[in-house]
């Protein structure tokens, strides 16, 4: 590095020299040239593409979207007909996608919490079982423990040799069973739910700040008990206690009424979560055991319970260095969904591929995809950074 | 240090100069004379074929391809080659077929499509004429207690992705104001397991499709029943990509040779004695006068060869679907003109 020091009697072609050799400089010059070669090929990338389906005359744009689909979809989540435009078909593909994305991403994150802790306990065959089940899961690809599991389904027995359950029906047509029939009071009933959970939320902060303050102790798990019951129930009995059962029966081909899970969606979801799960297990492993030894003999020798001790000391003190391997984990487990071109499940890379094949736009198809996904993934990590931010340690 | 970082910018310059060349790729739009240069350079046909449809293309126990698609392809060899055998076959997808042959990846696709004006003019296509009509047709199992079409409101129904029959099934069941559950499986193997597993109480492909999963597929033929009527226009040809009409020419003329040659009589068990034919038709035919093979770029004996080693359009279909086949199938719509069918051969004069 060389250091220049500016006399007033050096010229100013000496300045603009020692301007462009300093570090600084240079290192944004190099910068901005490394992006405009980047948007420079990006672009050309993009011309060359256009260009060529010019010349073989293939349709290019987005100028199908509003055309009529004339296609069904199995699943929808929001109303949907053949005669709807692809977009809407689209956004019927991208919300089963999310659906079943935060299906996993719940159901994952409780199995692997379960699993993990499980392969730390002291109780020798537990441990064994939870090493087994992550071993056996983490090693085999998602793929094929999607399509095990839509084989599995395929061939439980037809709705005529349906397998009886308590409320409902097991059968190749996927899990059938009663729920209550629709009703405005179930609704304000979710939405008591909602309020007492929000409640109960500012319920802990309130006792935090009581105990920490003014040291006085509330019994916060009673009260909280008592708002996520009562609520509800009052809600319900205020609406006139609805009771009436939508029971499924069998008719024609099928179940008609109840609620059904399709075996493509339980097909999907069981393999990407399960799959998902192993991991997750073995980051709340490696957040558990990363909990020096001297907090739990301190928190032993304070007569913690052990789960006073899971629940107050290590969990906190993991989730620091679970948050981001987990968020990671989410992400590939949105990606993972894509699998379900395999199985049929009528998520956005299986409506994209419809629409690819119907229309002929492969290269708009996938560019819808490639945005979702990246939206997806970017939101998701997102989220979880936020959370970290929050789980992190607060230097007080 | 300093000198270093210069080095290693212009290095990178130059990398990312070289790149911005204009590409010469191998998928450049089709030129004309261009795929006939490109096959005889190569010594063979690429030809992109489903990848197991009983009667079109399938592998065989000996691990040949069989069908009257890949017969298709065999007929195009003989044409440019004069030997039938010099063909490569590419299985593919429904989803993998378009951009196969718009990248030039298959020279041309005999893979049971139907042509329609979406295709057409959307995909960069050009059709050859038919070489099979057919429609999309309903398999149920017999225990069902489905009679007809109109028996089946509220069924499961497997299909596969953006085939017409997607498109077909929505529009026959919206006609007769029924409602059905669609079941969308990409992978053919995956599809048809999932009929025979019992996911979907019906089954939905063109129609000349399902007499090989009852008899391949099932394990007892006689539990299926495919119901009576076809509810879609579903004419299947060949395809290339636009841009190159010599050998566009080529792959219609083909398909017009193995109509004429059935029309005249012209058949591989007879293509021999044929030969010394007066009929000045079956002497242009089989390429003794005329000289219509040089006017495609081919050998004058194109038709001759295509007869002998493969077959007029007869002998191919009886070859799949004929009476001695595994599945035997009425010609109906797949007879000649004067016979109450659809083939109708330009002349070739």
């Amino acid at each position: 590095m060389m250091k220049q020091s500016d006399n007033p009697g050096a010229s100013t072609a000496f300045r603009l020299f020692t301007f462009l050799g300093s570090k600084t400089v240079r290192s944004w010059c190099y910068q901005f040239l490394l992006a405009a070669l980047l948007i420079g090929f990006s672009y050309w990338l993009y011309s060359n593409v256009v260009d060529n389906l010019r010349a073989q005359r293939i349709a290019t744009g987005f100028g199908f979207l509003p055309q009529s689909a004339q296609f069904a979809i199995g699943e929808t989540l929001i109303d949907y007909t053949p005669q709807d435009s692809y977009a809407r078909a689209v956004l019927v593909g991208l919300l089963n996608t999310l659906y079943v994305t935060v299906c996993g991403i719940v159901l994952a994150t409780v199995l692997g919490f379960m699993v993990g802790i499980g392969r730390v306990s002291k109780n020798w065959l537990l441990a064994k079982v939870c090493v087994t089940y992550v071993e056996l899961l983490r090693n085999v690809p998602v793929i094929l423990q999607v399509i095990f599991w839509s084989v599995v389904i395929r061939n439980l027995p037809s709705p005529r040799g349906a397998i009886e359950l308590p409320g409902g029906f097991l059968t190749n047509r996927g899990l059938t069973f009663t729920v209550p029939a629709a009703d405005n009071g179930w609704l304000w009933t979710l939405v008591a739910l909602f309020a007492a959970l929000v409640l109960s939320a500012l319920v802990s902060g309130l006792a935090r700040r009581l105990r920490e303050q003014h040291g006085k102790l509330l019994p916060v798990g009673r009260i909280r008990l008592a708002l996520v019951i009562a609520l509800p129930l009052l809600a319900w009995l205020m609406c006139g206690a609805p009771h009436e059962l939508n029971r499924p029966e069998l008719r024609g081909f099928n179940f008609k009424g109840g609620f059904t899970i399709s075996p493509e969606f339980t097909a999907l979801l069981l393999g990407i979560a399960l799959y998902s799960s192993s991991f997750i297990a073995e980051i709340v492993r490696a957040g558990i055991q990363s909990v020096p030894k001297g907090q739990l003999e301190a928190a032993r020798a304070l007569s913690f319970s052990p789960w006073h001790l899971m629940r107050h000391v290590i969990i906190p003190q993991a989730m620091r260095v679970m948050v981001p391997p987990l968020a990671s984990q989410y992400v590939s487990l949105a990606k993972n969904s894509s699998i379900a071109v395999v199985v049929g499940y009528p998520e956005l890379a299986n409506i994209s591929n419809t629409l690819m094949n119907q229309t002929g736009q492969a290269l708009e198809a996938i560019a819808i995809m490639m945005v979702v996904y990246l939206i997806i993934s970017g939101t998701t990590s997102l989220l979880m950074n936020l959370f970290n931010r929050y789980v992190a340690i607060k230097e007080r | 240090m300093l000198k270093r970082t210069h080095l290693a910018a212009s290095v990178l310059l130059l990398a990312l100069s070289s790149l911005m060349m204009p590409a010469q790729a191998e998928n450049a739009p089709a030129t004309n004379g261009d795929t006939l240069k490109k096959i005889k350079a190569r010594g063979e046909v690429v030809c992109g074929v489903h990848p197991a449809r009983h009667g079109f293309a399938a592998i065989d126990s000996k691990g040949k391809w069989e069908g009257l698609d890949v017969d298709f392809c065999h007929a195009l060899a003989a044409a440019v080659f004069g030997d039938a055998s010099k063909v490569r076959f590419t299985p593919l997808s429904t989803a993998q077929r378009f951009p196969a042959i718009q990248s030039g990846e298959v020279d041309v696709l005999s893979r049971n499509i139907t042509a329609s004006l979406t295709r057409d003019v959307a995909l960069g296509l050009n059709f050859a004429p038919p070489n099979f009509y057919t429609g999309t047709g309903f398999m149920v199992r017999a225990n069902s207690g489905v009679k007809k079409v109109d028996d089946l409101d509220g069924a499961t129904v497997c299909i596969t992705p953006g085939s017409s029959t997607e498109q077909n099934v929505a529009q026959i069941f919206a006609s007769r104001n029924m409602h059905y559950t669609p079941v969308v499986i990409e992978n053919n193997k995956e599809y048809v397991a999932a009929y025979l597993a019992g996911r979907c109480d019906v089954i939905a492909r063109d129609k000349v499709a399902l007499p090989g999963i009852k008899t391949f597929d099932a394990e007892k033929p006689e539990d299926h029943i495919i119901l009576p009527g076809i509810y879609s226009k579903e004419p299947l040809a060949m395809a290339v990509r636009k841009g190159d009409d010599q050998w566009y020419d080529i792959v219609k003329w083909v398909v017009y040779a193995t109509f004429n040659a059935e029309e005249m009589n012209v058949s591989q068990s007879n293509v021999d004695q044929q030969l010394k034919s007066a009929d000045p038709d079956v002497q242009g035919l089989l390429g003794v006068t005329g000289g219509f093979g040089q006017k495609l770029g081919l050998d004058d004996k194109w038709v001759y060869n295509i007869v002998k080693q493969v077959g007029n359009y007869g002998d191919i279909y009886n070859r799949h679907f004929g009476p001695q086949s595994a599945e035997p199938l009425d010609r109906d719509l797949n007879n000649q003109w004067n016979k109450g069918g659809l083939l109708y051969g330009l002349p070739i004069r």
